[in-house]
């Protein structure tokens, strides 16, 4: 059996199911007192890891964060599903909002080389931004092979074969190991994690380093300009009968 | 009695349409689809099958309440032309006589109980249904008040035909302020859009049920609506300021205040809450809200023995004190129930007995480490043997839906006997067991749920179809049972039609005769929501 050590990259999110304000200066969106939870891709990604350790074909999992202080909770999470310690590189609230998907591969490409690790797992995209960007520049900045949108995961001696969901339906990929793979929906369906093992996490390690610790260049060439709610729907218009609905569209001038 | 009979034919409904309890769920799923825009990608979830019940499957007619049951028309007048005619005097365009939409509104939510009524009435203002009770009391017409038809007990649809008065128009908010919390609303508002009214501005209802996406807020004064958020926020006696309803005689009670405290006088308002329409039409409603937590969590937990259930249920209360909003358990038959039926994953490992607790604070932090502290003695002291906590607001709804789906399971395992009971809690599960061991193998399931921390348990029993002599080993023992302990045998459905001669089980005679006395008072025609909650006057 393979002794493959696994890095899982999970992202602090705004909860999927809290409905999302803009702020009124139109920088951002509310996020004070917002409840936040671990990406939902990310979820999938740790019970991949999960699994695979469970095979016995991973030997440690490493759960990475990359934000403020309070993305150790969402370390902790996964820690409570599984992984055997944690990394939080830390970046003060401020730069975080700047931080976008190049600054986090480069952060997971120097911490993969770091921790020697086989395999870096990752959700396709996060739900707050759908860059769905990271995980394929980490492959780039490593030079390692990539299985994105994975939908099955499966180890073959030292090669892993990815089945990939894509428009025309499902490719599947044998990649060299070490690789990068980015979760995709039906991968799995992420565990419940138990009081045990939520008790038991607490006392796992959690690291703590800072970007620059690990010499990454942090800076971005992207500002955002403005965040905007997007324009309301029009309610819809009933019509009676047809000649009112041709009446009514050659009035808005579509016929 | 002719009670087996209307059993034996749902025993058909149930059967012959495997799929109606659909139907029944898209008041859950109208909150899924709210909560959730963007429901693209979320696939896997079990809630996702919740939004999938938007198509009513076709379902065989249910049979006349009337025909069922040996029940007799009182001598109310029918409704003539000139009645229809008055009628759209006062409420122009909104008098329905199209016979698809009476049956909708003839027929009960569980598909139970059906009426012929020929007219329904859609009121806008206090001042349309006080004109139009004051014109059927003067011509001595029957008349069935109607929220959002999702009561239990066969209270909300006529028994013949009564005339139907629907509050489904009465739904404007006329204030809320939001330093006190206090909203005044009218009647018809349902439950989940007031919610979701109050929480943009930092509140929330205190009250929370399955049918939030139907129910009226005036039915659920009306009856008096338990509910999840019962345990934090209390009874409606307590968080109803102040009512507006018109008598049966067209006069309008305007007791709206929106005043915390008002001692003067008798407290006409608590005459009328869980009246269920019998004393008064109840049009609008002043209600305090409680401020919008920060912070809710839920855990769920499994327990060794129902004995541990109780000291979890201490435990919470000492450490987990202010921050306690719910807390609900389960059996083990239940969990298998909706593993089998719905598909729903267990969290945890296999418990005889499994505690929903939620937690609702204004401070994650503060009440993380509550929770913790809590969790860690539960578990260090073997009360509990294994528990999840929810870290996100899917996991906390697919916590929520192992208890709230129960009953949907209970009606895929076959015929379904419903009791909803008030005891006292060290005796709740000895129901359980004692059924158990009285009915043995003639049935399926005998279930136990509910609202551990109110002292309510849902007792329910399956069997793979009606039979007469079960209902005999079941009734009168559950409500004799029930009365040994001083319970009440009906803890929060109410009466309705259905549980209107178990009445005495609760209450002494005394007391239904002062009852009576109040109905006749308030009401001597009898004109309100007739053949319902008071059993009948010898």
């Amino acid at each position: 059996m393979a002794e493959l050590r696994a890095l899982v990259a999970v992202k602090r999110v705004i909860d999927f199911a809290v409905k999302i304000r803009v702020k009124p200066d139109k920088t951002g969106v509310v996020t004070d007192g917002v409840k936040h939870s671990m990406n939902p891709f990310c979820e999938i990604a740790v019970e991949e890891a999960v699994r695979l350790k469970e095979k016995k074909l991973v030997k440690e999992i490493i759960a990475v964060s990359c934000g403020p202080v309070q993305c150790q909770e969402t370390i902790r999470t996964a820690l409570a599903m599984g992984a055997d310690r944690g990394i939080h590189v830390e970046v003060p609230a401020a730069e975080a909002e700047r931080m976008g998907p190049l600054q986090v591969a480069r952060v997971l490409a120097k911490l993969a080389e770091r921790e020697k690790v086989d395999l870096v797992l990752l959700g396709k995209q996060a739900i707050d931004d759908d860059c769905n960007q990271t995980g394929q520049m980490t492959a780039g900045l490593l030079d390692w092979p990539q299985g994105t949108f994975a939908s099955q995961v499966t180890l073959e001696g030292d090669k892993l074969k990815v089945e990939r969901e894509i428009d025309g339906g499902l490719e599947t990929l044998r990649l060299k190991l070490p690789a990068v793979v980015t979760a995709d929906l039906r991968l799995n369906e992420p565990r419940y994690a138990t009081l045990p093992n939520i008790m038991k996490a607490k006392k796992k390690k959690v690291e703590v380093i800072k970007a620059g610790d690990l010499g990454v260049d942090m800076s971005s060439k992207l500002t955002v300009v403005s965040v905007e709610d997007p324009p309301q729907r029009v309610a819809g218009v009933k019509v009676e009968n047809t000649e009112d609905l041709v009446a009514k569209l050659k009035e808005i001038g579509r016929i | 009695m002719v009670l087996h009979q209307m059993l034996r034919w749902s025993v058909w409904i149930f059967r012959a349409s495997p799929g109606w309890w659909r139907t029944t769920y898209t008041f859950g799923a109208s909150v899924g689809q709210q909560r959730w825009p963007s429901f693209a990608w979320v696939m896997s979830s079990p809630l996702a099958f919740r939004s999938s019940y938007s198509t009513v499957p076709h379902i065989p007619s249910v049979m006349l309440t009337s025909e069922r049951y040996s029940v007799q028309r009182l001598p109310f007048s029918m409704v003539s032309e000139e009645d229809l005619a008055s009628f759209e005097c006062i409420i122009p365009g909104r008098v329905i006589t199209d016979p698809e939409e009476l049956e909708v509104a003839n027929v009960d939510w569980l598909r139970s109980v059906r009426g012929c009524s020929k007219v329904l009435l859609k009121p806008r203002t206090t001042e349309e249904v006080s004109c139009i009770l004051r014109h059927c009391h003067q011509r001595n017409l029957a008349v069935n008040p109607q929220g959002g038809n999702t009561g239990l007990v066969g209270g909300s649809v006529p028994v013949f035909d009564e005339i139907i008065l629907s509050t489904a128009l009465m739904n404007q908010v006329i204030s809320f302020h939001d330093v006190s919390g206090i909203l005044v609303c009218q009647a018809g508002c349902v439950l989940e859009e007031l919610n979701h009214y109050v929480q943009d501005r930092g509140f929330i209802m205190p009250l929370d049920l399955g049918a939030k996406g139907s129910c009226h807020i005036g039915g659920n004064v009306a009856t008096n609506a338990g509910g999840v958020r019962f345990l934090r926020y209390g009874s409606l006696r307590g968080t109803v300021l102040g009512l507006e309803v018109v008598l049966a005689d067209g006069t309008v009670l305007d007791c709206l205040t929106s005043l915390r405290k008002d001692n003067t006088g008798y407290d006409l308002k608590q005459l009328f809450i869980g009246s269920e329409g019998t004393l008064g039409v109840i049009t609008a409603v002043s209600i305090l809200c409680p401020p919008r937590p920060k912070a809710v969590n839920v855990a769920f937990l499994g327990c060794p023995g129902f004995a541990e259930v109780l000291q979890v249920f201490s435990t919470c209360k000492g450490m987990l004190g202010e921050i306690l909003s719910a807390f609900e358990f389960m059996d083990a038959e239940c969990m298998q129930l909706v593993g089998q039926h719905l598909h729903l994953t267990r969290p945890v490992r296999e418990s005889p007995f499994y505690v929903l607790v939620e937690t609702s604070g204004s401070s994650a932090d503060h009440d993380m480490e509550k929770l913790d502290g809590f969790l860690e003695q539960a578990l260090g002291s073997g009360l509990v043997t294994d528990g999840t906590v929810g870290t996100d607001q899917s996991k906390v709804q697919a916590l929520w839906a192992l208890r709230e789906r129960i009953t949907e399971a209970l009606s895929h395992d076959g015929y379904v006997f419903k009791y909803d009971v008030s005891i006292p809690v060290e005796r709740f599960y000895d129901l359980v067991t004692d059924l158990r061991t009285r009915l043995g193998p003639r049935v399926k399931h005998v279930v136990g749920y509910g609202h551990l921390g109110d002292g309510n348990l849902h007792l329910n029993v399956t069997a793979e179809a009606f039979s007469a002599s079960l209902l005999a080993a079941l009734e009168p023992y559950v409500y004799t049972w029930t009365a040994a302990q001083q319970g009440s045998v009906s803890a929060e459905h109410g009466l309705g039609f259905k549980k209107k001669d178990v009445l005495g089980y609760s209450k002494t005679p005394a007391a239904v005769q002062l009852m009576w006395q109040l109905k006749a008072l308030l009401d001597p025609r009898g004109l309100l929501n007739p053949y319902k909650t008071l059993p009948a006057h010898l």
